[in-house]
């Protein structure tokens, strides 16, 4: 990738993580947490990766991507609205009656391929697509977006069987491996380790890189891509409430939306006054 | 009457070869039970679009969602106790939601899978599938109508329900009989009340038909094979113009065909209703013989049951 490309990922997860905590004053509820960690993993996707086109969101010749991990809405909306999926001002009506912008994700909001926001069903869906695609020979690829704390639900581990067994290499899976649930430290609740043995063991490509890096991620986006014969997955370290200080690494924030003057203090902190970056103004 | 008996389970397994050989579309799933519910014909036939996940129902359901995603028409086929109960989640959050087309067959479904006792008898899937927005519901009475509820729901865009049994039962219906998703049809006509069937207990309504007539009671037999979108006009027809009804299922009578009729009936025409099906229990091992007799699912219950309601009536 070259610098300018990079300038302007880099651009653009800075305004992402403005809407992030923007669209939750306005919600007064949601969970930024997870939004904020994965922002990177979700621009190096959206940006770099993957096949769309925003204007015709039911192209046939577009992969899919299925956000297992529905509850981290304000990022997947806010990649949507840069997208061109939807406009910035949709963005506000997020959680609101009436809304195409649920509380969780559906496919009311175009880019949105399935419903989701019980955890632990997207990487079935993905499989899948993935099947379904290899029997018409189609060269789609699907990637599903999934939370390190969601893999405790046993229905993903069939998942991961299912497409290790199928060596679905059309498929790759991203894990925003942030550490933290909302019951506290994913090692503590219920661990996880040796989490990268475990999807190897069941037959996958795993990729390890700095979640918020996003060469590494684009990176390793382009690797999965050309891995034959195995699915892949993408263990993405990183910090759950990226970016504010008082949200990182804080449980708390997982689901629980910033008052105004905590958004005030988190846009200040970002750096969000710029021109561009705020969709209505500081709250 | 001398009547040809047959599993309506190969109905289904005859119905997913038919389809398979028009329609390219057609994929199966299995989940380690594929000659049990009579996939295994279309397996053999259909290889590259018959997709084995092992035991896992809710890798299934949603593998199915992922298909049916990629322009596939998925057919599920599991037993219905486990597709309903385990894969809920799936079903209701992935499918129904997201308004998916995925086909759901539920084999063993009723305390007619006999020996293998109650783990193994679904008598619940009726009321879980029917409560879920988008969904359709139907539970044919023999070979030919599961075969035809079976195409039909391939030519339906969106999330059906088919639930069928282990058991050979009697053919009742013809090769050539028309079938409509959503609508009921009158197999014998009478005037004092109507016996409402929805599945394979279709012999015994005849059986009880015969029994009351003996006594002087002349009841309506109507069959209704899908719980939803329920018939709502066959009932109130019923009700209206028999003034009583009793409900015939395989099934528990909480929540399932019964309580569908139940409430077309309390506000469109309010009569006396009795409901034949299992009362609220656990099935357990035995015959079904056995087993409709223990747990009152037999012509003379139904005989009884619409004696009762006429008392009531009155």
């Amino acid at each position: 990738m070259d610098s300018s490309k990079l300038k302007e990922l880099e651009a653009l997860a800075h305004r992402i993580r403005c809407h992030i905590i923007e669209l939750l004053v306005e919600a007064k509820s949601g969970h930024p947490g997870g939004s904020l960690s994965g922002v990177e993993y979700g621009v190096a996707l959206y940006f770099h990766a993957l096949r769309h086109d925003p204007h015709r969101p039911h192209w046939e010749g577009r992969d899919r991507v299925i956000w297992s991990r529905g509850h981290v809405g304000p990022v997947i909306f806010s990649l949507l609205a840069e997208s061109g999926y939807i406009t910035m001002e949709e963005l506000l009506t997020f959680r609101k009656l009436g809304s195409r912008l649920q509380g969780h994700p559906t496919t009311k909001c175009p880019g949105i391929e399935v419903g989701t926001g019980s955890l632990g069903q997207g990487l079935s869906v993905a499989a899948g697509l993935a099947i379904g695609f290899r029997m018409d020979g189609k060269g789609n690829r699907v990637y599903c977006l999934m939370g390190d704390g969601e893999t405790q639900e046993g229905a993903v581990w069939e998942a991961i069987m299912c497409a290790g067994h199928y060596r679905l290499d059309n498929l790759c899976a991203i894990v925003d491996y942030n550490n933290l649930q909302i019951d506290g430290w994913v090692e503590e609740v219920m661990g996880l380790a040796p989490y990268a043995d475990k999807w190897k063991a069941f037959r996958w490509n795993v990729l390890e890189v700095d979640g918020h890096d996003l060469e590494q991620l684009a990176r390793a986006y382009e690797t999965a891509a050309q891995v034959k014969g195995r699915p892949t997955v993408i263990l993405a370290q990183t910090i759950k409430g990226k970016g504010v200080s008082f949200m990182e690494n804080v449980a708390g924030w997982h689901g629980r939306a910033p008052n105004a003057e905590e958004g005030r203090q988190a846009l200040v902190e970002l750096g969000c006054e710029t021109e561009g970056c705020l969709i209505r103004g500081m709250p | 009457m001398t009547m040809n008996v047959r599993a309506t389970r190969d109905g289904y397994g005859d119905a997913l070869v038919e389809l398979g050989e028009k329609d390219e579309r057609i994929v199966v799933l299995g989940a380690d039970l594929t000659s049990s519910t009579r996939a295994s014909s279309f397996a053999a036939k259909f290889p590259e679009r018959f997709v084995e996940v092992g035991i896992a129902e809710q890798n299934a359901m949603n593998v199915a969602a992922g298909l049916s995603m990629a322009g596939k028409i998925p057919f599920v086929s599991t037993y219905a106790v486990f597709v309903t109960g385990r894969a809920l989640d799936q079903i209701r959050t992935t499918v129904c939601y997201s308004n998916l087309n995925v086909k759901i067959a539920g084999a063993h479904g009723g305390i007619s899978v006999g020996a293998d006792g109650a783990t193994h008898q679904a008598l619940e899937d009726v009321a879980i599938t029917r409560s879920l927005p988008n969904m359709t519901v139907i539970v044919p009475c023999d070979y030919y109508e599961t075969k035809k509820a079976i195409v039909w729901s391939a030519g339906h865009v969106g999330p059906c329900y088919v639930r069928f049994g282990r058991e050979p039962v009697p053919v009742v219906t013809q090769p050539d009989s028309p079938f409509t998703c959503g609508k009921g049809y009158v197999i014998r006509e009478g005037t004092d009340l109507t016996i409402l069937n929805n599945g394979p207990l279709l012999k015994q309504c005849l059986d009880a038909l015969d029994l009351l007539a003996s006594a002087g009671i002349s009841a309506r037999l109507v069959n209704l094979h899908t719980v939803k979108p329920i018939d709502r006009e066959i009932i109130t027809r019923a009700a209206k113009e028999t003034g009583a009804i009793v409900t015939v299922e395989e099934h528990q009578v909480q929540g399932g065909f019964g309580s569908a009729v139940a409430e077309v009936v309390v506000q469109a025409a309010p009569v006396p209703m009795r409901f034949i099906g299992i009362q609220d229990r656990f099935g357990e091992s035995g015959t079904p013989e056995e087993l409709f007799a223990a747990f009152g699912l037999t012509a003379e219950d139904i005989a009884e049951a619409a004696e009762d309601v006429l008392r009531a009536k009155d």
